[in-house]
């Protein structure tokens, strides 16, 4: 078998790039197939014998194929080796996500010389190391084939534009410093908010540079009142870990509101309950659509979105004894005074008078200095809408003679973006910054795109007193060049952002070797300092009222705008990961949608789902087909699917910004859902996100690509545990009371002796663990559905995109969905009493129901207690699929990763047509993302959670390497350690020190495992839902749950038992 | 798997006896641990017989001071400091053109074991025996068996076939002889019994050759591609005895054993311009090899110059595209680092006698169950009593019960779980 050099053919020999490109064709022309129709087999045109012989025929060539080209593989070593890099080993780099004034200090995962994983930076004291989706999927926009790759001159303009690359940055650099010169007028950089210190001294150095300011979602209310309430234009830092009564105004703060993650952190930190003394932090909302943070709210209350001003006033007021009709705000103003100097109120409202009586609110609680600390204040967003109509104003005028623009896209989030496009229209010199080619950027003439954030040198201050660094982690992959280098060349500085952001620090910190510590470490905090309560005057308070009373009473519908905590403003419609997460409530990928209530549903579109016929509600549930409406604000309309989901206000819509982007965006963004920025609307001082609407039935259906229904539970409700903190506290043993109810039932054995449910419950053999037995608690009152967990098994597991046909078609690929649960009132479904979110994922039973059925034995027991599969033994009868109880388990219906050795699985033609952004996830550049520990599954086999069995096994060799054993907390799952709120614990529980051992002993009156009736013996436990509320919930109500499903189980138990 | 199955035994032995030895023996674990620091620290320039990059150390205790090993730890911990104050340093600088690289880690302690390695293998040259090749294994014989086996088998089935067919005649004989009328016997070719024996031996036989050859599609064993330099491994891991490590050295770290990048091979091929000295080199079709040239190829990829080394810019270098030769399929995991430091197995194990092949061939099938086999056969390192082996499987209290009170002797790969799926399939 020596000296191979093979060849087929004289193209091969050659080997030249025609034929190879002609090789990847399986068959050179149209092959002569011709379909059936619906004559029949034999009737056919193709017969039973040409079928017979098509099917030799392709059993042959799939054999040949497959097997017998063996090709000589080329293996390339450095031509000299970096010092400090190992091949397959991983390097880990603190750097920072920035984006667009979210800044989550991070840890950047390299192999091999990519980034293929991000972490959280555990480092830092106010994220803790928490992530978020939009952070865990920063990662992939590295590696978007969409990206802009090299400086671009536009000529010509609308469909005759042509946009040429230019050559290098000097011939850029010298076009442009010419055109600005030459263009005249005052020059302006428009940004979204910029948190790093070193590029504020760039733009402030620039000469003559006016610099704007522009969020998406604006958050200018708050700043200008916090201005108006003598604090200065700054936002402060909240701790809601600090807080025992919590009050949101319509702020999503767990999802998208200011700094998601490290409210989440602190919030959680609320939420956790000690069992020797149940106590909890309260959380009320009031809101006027289910929000993500509403979702895990104790009490919600809904109103109008126009009400915000008086809700807010009602509650201001309410606190000084005046009486309200509106419910909850008495109960809540009790609850706020009696925790004097430990409440919080926030406010999503962009209007400066709301926040005006939130902030009077909050002195009147005491908050400041206590849970609202003005000693660091945050730089999360600074935009101020005036500023940006000013420059409209001026841009229309004509005496903007430049506008550079980097991060803001206001062509496609501002309020008009056709009156901003006509006013760029008059703007002689368009540069845009922009990585992508964004509605603004379409509109510029030069362009020239900034490195992704992986690859950049730079800075952030997230607040006062703490700055988080960015280091690059792979070389450039484009010919892009930070925005800062073209700021200092431009204002005529010949220096690289990288070297003057070295100086910078080098200087501020006084050396390079404290220099390169903050590197390493990725952040730098000072020293903490005593919460500072600020200078609070009520001033403005008196003017804040006034304008709120006289505020138009809204009567009709209105719609509410609201952002995802995946697609935020927009900036994550790209991303194929975050396009595929479902969204915590509707559980819908791939689209917006009109959220509407029961009642709207019913007058709207005839759709009663409480009392209507159940043909009715099943064809609405059952059908992915949803009733379209036609929204109409002003001159905008809109026409938009809805979803119908409990727990809205009864005349509000809302709909999630960041949808219906560009078709130059890419092949993920474009064509999903409807851009809803125009109905926001700026009323002299700041932009409102939500305005009167006319709704209208538009008499057809859409699509939309839910999840949640995919899979059902045959009714077992014990899937889920959940009470009341009231019920914990007069009954502790309320949860697993079901267990001890299980064991002295099933637990017996023959002679009555022992109550070993464990070895009782079952037949088969118990399974030994000599060395480590892995285990995961999740604690479901710390988890509030946000998703990262989901997007970091995506980027750790190589789970793969299917797109929103597949989804559509239940093929969704997720190795870890949260599952959302609403609880509310049996006979009225509106009446929302809360929302549970269960992450749900293999269960790694010990007794596990899909090892049995497997006739290949590819899914098996390990002796580490992990339920394993082999993805090259499966051969996908999908057994194991349809007998697992929590439907974990997923099927490679298509070649959804190009794994196959035949091409011919990704013909669309063969095997049915999947979305683009399938082909997207396949090309060289975005697989670069990969990790290359993990099996890139091929079509056909099943595939689920394997607790990250890399990690686990990288930990132990680790330990082995060192000679030493495995420490708690050496391994860690993806999921958790991208958790924000620490609601994943995981570890080797035969270890009694461990965290998930101690974890599950001391929160043994919530622990539970899902449907304990079935005797799967999962490796998940999970601890109950608590909500905090007075609400007595007698156990004899859960006891019908359990005698029920007592009942269901014994059947079960005998025919099981019959079977065997 | 009949071929490579007694190599590794042997060579299991043969690693099990050195294993033995060192623990036995005190001062060979000091020639042992000497042998180790030796190829870790000193074999990328030394030989104990040869000039290489420095000079040859046997006998280096009759040479400048370095009877005293003191100096020699001075010395080696920080050269140049002490070249300033020793003529004798500054001659070998003189002579070998560069100084010695400082290992500031070394201990006293290093530096006698190292002294005691040296003195040891000079020692053993001088009494003409070499311990290791004392382990030659037993001559194969599985194969002859299965052959004579094999011919017995074929001479006994035609022997009854020809004895069927002598009775069946013996029979028409007797029946014709006592008048029985039978039709004319059918001869064996047309005999629906033979037939259909002979169906069912080919399809069983058929059957299992194609299923064989089956699931042996893809593999490689005994694959040995030519590759763009001939490098010899004989001449480099055998003769020369450089360390496998010190070229494959992110074995050590990594999943990947890699192959080393240029500027590795130019840290002594700088030096090392012509291949004189060593056997001659044969392709495998019986040319013969120029080594000098072979290491003129090299220059070409460095961009080097033998004669103007001082102009060399290792930046200018190309990578060299080898053949890969040991492939696995995508869906396995397989990881160098963890067999050798966690596993202890030497690279021959898996490789074969790399030290005797001058092209590398795969020895292995690299099949699952060539990978298993080792698995079930293979002991962990495992802690037995709390001073030896591995920390790490100190938490499998099951297995110390059993081996204490007798139920164990030893604890195998497979039996923490070294045959599970999962293990390599992730």
């Amino acid at each position: 078998m020596s000296q191979k050099k093979y060849w087929q053919s004289f193209g091969e020999v050659n080997d030249s790039e025609n034929f190879q490109k002609k090789q990847q064709d399986e068959f050179r022309e149209e092959l002569p197939f011709e379909g059936f129709d619906d004559k029949g087999l034999i009737d056919a045109k193709a017969p039973r014998r040409d079928f017979l012989k098509y099917l030799g025929f392709s059993t042959a060539a799939a054999t040949l194929a497959a097997s017998c080209k063996v090709p000589v593989r080329k293996v390339i070593p450095y031509a000299n080796k970096p010092e400090n890099l190992m091949p397959g080993v991983a390097k880990y780099y603190a750097t920072t996500y920035v984006q667009d004034g979210d800044v989550v200090p991070v840890v950047a995962k390299v192999r091999d010389g990519r980034p293929i994983k991000i972490e959280g930076n555990e480092l830092c004291s106010f994220t803790g190391g928490g992530t978020s989706a939009r952070t865990q999927a920063s990662v992939l926009d590295l590696y978007d084939s969409h990206r802009l790759r090299f400086p671009i001159h536009k000529t010509g303009s609308g469909k005759e534009a042509k946009y040429e690359e230019v050559p290098t940055f000097e011939q850029f650099d010298k076009l442009v410093g010419e055109a600005i010169k030459n263009a005249g007028g005052t020059t302006v950089l428009l940004t979204s908010t910029i948190v790093s210190p070193s590029t504020k001294e760039i733009i402030a150095a620039f000469p003559g540079l006016k610099h704007v300011q522009a969020d998406a979602v604006s958050y200018s209310g708050m700043l200008l009142a916090n201005e108006a309430c003598g604090f200065g234009r700054k936002l402060p830092s909240y701790d809601f870990g600090a807080a025992k009564v919590i009050v949101s105004l319509g702020a999503d703060f767990l999802g998208t509101w200011l700094s998601p993650v490290e409210n989440a952190k602190g919030y959680a930190t609320g939420r956790k309950i000690d069992e020797k003394n149940p106590s909890m932090s309260k959380h009320y909302q009031f809101e006027s659509y289910l929000s993500l943070t509403g979702a895990s709210a104790d009490e919600r209350f809904t109103h109008r979105p126009s009400e915000e001003g008086a809700v807010a006033l009602e509650l201001l007021n309410a606190l000084t004894g005046e009486a309200s009709t509106r419910p909850g705000i008495k109960k809540v103003a009790e609850d706020l005074k009696a925790n004097n100097g430990a409440a919080l109120v926030v406010s999503g409202s962009n209007d400066k008078n709301v926040q005006v009586i939130v902030n009077a609110i909050n002195n009147a609680i005491g908050a400041y200095g206590k849970t609202i600390d003005w000693s660091k204040p945050v730089n999360y967003r600074q935009g101020i809408d005036s500023d940006f109509a000013q420059l409209l104003s001026d841009m229309e005028a004509g005496t903007v003679g430049s506008l550079l623009v980097y991060g803001a896209n206001p062509a496609y989030t501002s309020t008009d973006a056709a009156r901003f496009t006509a006013a760029l229209g008059k703007v002689k010199v368009k540069v845009s910054f922009s990585e992508r080619m964004d509605e603004t950027t379409e509109l510029c003439d030069f362009i020239l795109p900034n490195h992704h954030y992986l690859e950049s040198w730079g800075d952030a201050e997230p607040k006062a007193g703490a700055v988080s660094f960015l280091q690059p982690t792979i070389y450039p992959l484009f010919k892009t060049r930070p925005y800062q280098t073209s700021l200092l060349y431009w204002a005529g500085n010949n220096t690289d952002y990288d070297v003057y952001f070295k100086n910078y620090w080098v200087a501020k910190l006084g050396g390079e070797d404290a220099f390169n510590k903050v590197l390493q470490d990725g952040i730098k905090e000072d020293a903490a300092v005593a919460a500072s309560a600020g200078s609070y005057s009520a001033a403005a308070v008196a003017e804040a009222v006034a304008a709120i009373g006289a505020a138009k009473k809204s009567t009709g519908t209105e719609v509410v705008l609201y952002q995802k905590t995946s697609i935020g403003t927009g900036t994550g419609a790209t991303n194929p990961w975050l396009q595929e997460l479902p969204d915590a409530i509707s559980k819908a990928t791939w689209d917006n949608y009109a959220l509407i209530g029961l009642g709207m549903a019913k007058t709207l579109l005839g759709l009663d789902l409480v009392n209507g016929s159940e043909k009715e509600s099943n064809n609405y549930e059952y059908f992915p087909q949803k009733p379209v409406i036609k929204l109409t604000v002003g001159k905008n309309e809109v026409e938009l699917p809805v979803l119908v989901i409990p727990g809205m206000d009864a005349n509000t819509i809302a709909v999630a910004v960041g949808y219906g982007r560009s078709i130059n965006l890419g092949r993920t963004a474009a064509g999903v859902g409807k851009n809803v920025y125009p109905f926001s609307s700026y009323n002299g001082s700041t932009v409102i996100y939500h305005a009167d609407v006319t709704a209208a039935d538009a008499k057809k259906k859409e699509k939309i690509a839910q999840t949640q229904i995919h899979n059902s539970y045959e009714e077992r409700i014990e899937v889920v545990r959940e009470t009341t903190l009231a019920t914990l506290k007069k009954y502790p043993t309320v949860i697993p009371d079901y267990r001890t109810h299980l064991e002295s039932t099933f637990g017996k054995s023959k002679d009555g002796t022992t109550t070993d449910f464990r070895k009782e419950g079952t037949l088969y053999p118990q399974h030994d663990q000599p060395g480590i037995k892995w285990g995961m608690n999740i604690d479901m009152n710390a988890c509030y559905g946000c998703g990262a967990c989901v997007v970091a098994c995506h980027a750790e597991n190589n789970v793969p995109v299917v797109g929103k046909s597949e989804v559509l078609r239940y093929h969704d690929m997720h190795w870890l969905r949260i599952d959302r649960y609403f609880v509310s009132d049996e006979k009225d479904p509106n009446q929302l009493k809360g929302v549970v979110f269960q992450p749900m994922l293999c269960q790694h039973c010990d007794n596990a129901p899909c090892e049995n059925v497997c006739p290949v034995a590819a899914t098996n027991h390990s002796s580490e207690g992990i339920n394993q599969m082999t993805y090259n033994r499966c051969i996908g009868t999908r057994y194991c699929a349809n007998n697992c109880p929590f439907k974990v388990r997923r099927f490679n219906w298509a070649d959804y990763t190009g794994a196959d050795s035949f091409p011919n699985n990704q013909d669309q033609e063969l095997v049915g047509k999947l979305d683009p952004v399938v082909f997207q996830m396949n090309d060289d550049l975005t697989r670069m993302v990969l990790n290359p520990d993990v099996t890139v599954r091929s079509r056909g086999v099943i595939e689920k959670c394997s607790f990250c069995f890399q990690r686990l096994q990288a930990a132990k060799l680790e330990a082995k390497k060192q000679d030493r054993p495995l420490k708690d907390g050496d391994a860690k799952t993806a999921c958790q350690s991208a958790c924000a709120a620490n609601a994943i614990v995981f570890g080797n529980v035969h270890d009694s020190s461990s965290a998930i051992a101690k974890t599950r002993k001391e929160n043994a009156n919530r622990g539970f495992y899902v449907l304990e009736q079935l005797h799967v013996l999962p490796n998940v436990s999970y601890l109950a839902k608590v909500r905090n509320t007075d609400e007595l919930i007698e156990p004899d109500t859960h006891n019908a749950a359990v005698a029920a499903e007592e009942k269901a189980g014994s059947t079960e138990k005998k025919a099981e038992e019959a079977h065997h | 798997m009949i071929l490579c199955k007694p190599t590794g035994q042997r060579l299991t032995v043969l690693f099990l006896s050195l294993f033995a030895i060192s623990i036995v023996n005190i001062s060979a674990q000091d020639v042992a641990a000497g042998k180790a620091l030796f190829n870790g620290k000193c074999a990328a320039c030394h030989n104990v017989f040869k000039k290489l990059t420095g000079p040859a150390l046997a006998g280096l205790e009759q040479r400048g001071k370095w009877a005293d090993h003191k100096e020699i730890l001075a010395w080696v911990n920080n050269p140049a400091a002490y070249m300033a104050k020793d003529p004798y340093t500054q001659g070998l600088k003189a002579d070998f053109g560069s100084m010695m690289t400082g290992f500031a880690d070394v201990t006293q302690k290093d530096v006698d074991d190292i002294v005691a390695y040296i003195n040891d293998e000079d020692a053993k040259k001088k009494s003409g025996g070499d311990t290791v090749k004392t382990a030659e294994a037993a001559p194969d014989t599985s194969n002859q068996n299965a052959l004579i086996f094999g011919i017995i088998s074929l001479i006994l089935g035609i022997v009854a076939l020809i004895l069927m067919q002598v009775n069946s005649s013996l029979k028409k004989m007797s029946d014709d002889a006592e008048g029985i009328v039978r039709p004319e016997p059918v001869p064996f070719y047309r005999n629906k019994t033979y037939i259909a024996m002979a169906s069912i031996v080919f399809f069983v036989f058929g059957g299992y050759m194609v299923a064989k050859g089956a699931i042996g599609l893809g593999r490689q064993k005994d694959y040995q591609p030519e590759q763009p330099i001939f490098y010899s491994h004989k001449v480099h891991a055998g003769i020369n005895q450089v360390n496998c490590l010190y070229c494959h050295g992110n074995a050590w770290e990594s999943k990947q054993a890699a192959i080393p990048s240029v500027n590795v091979c130019m840290n002594c091929h700088k030096a090392i311009t012509t291949y004189e000295k060593g056997p001659k080199l044969y392709k495998d079709n019986g040319d013969e090899v120029n080594g000098t040239a072979e290491i003129a190829k090299l220059y070409q990829y460095a961009g080097f110059d033998p004669n103007t080394p001082s102009k060399w810019d290792p930046s200018k270098a190309k990578p060299i595209e080898w053949v890969k030769i040991h492939n696995l399929p995508d869906h396995v995991y397989f990881n160098h680092s963890q067999h050798i430091r966690a596993g202890n197995v030497q690279c021959q194990t898996c490789h074969g006698e790399i030290t005797a092949m001058d092209e590398v061939k795969q020895m292995a099938e690299l099949s699952m169950g060539w990978c298993i086999n080792c698995h079930r056969q293979t002991n962990v390192n495992f802690n037995y009593d709390s001073t030896k082996g591995n920390k790490f499987y100190s938490i499998y209290e099951k297995f110390h019960n059993d081996i204490k009170s007798g139920k164990m002797d030893s604890v195998k790969v497979k039996d923490i779980g070294g045959l599970e799926c999962q293990k390599c399939h992730y």
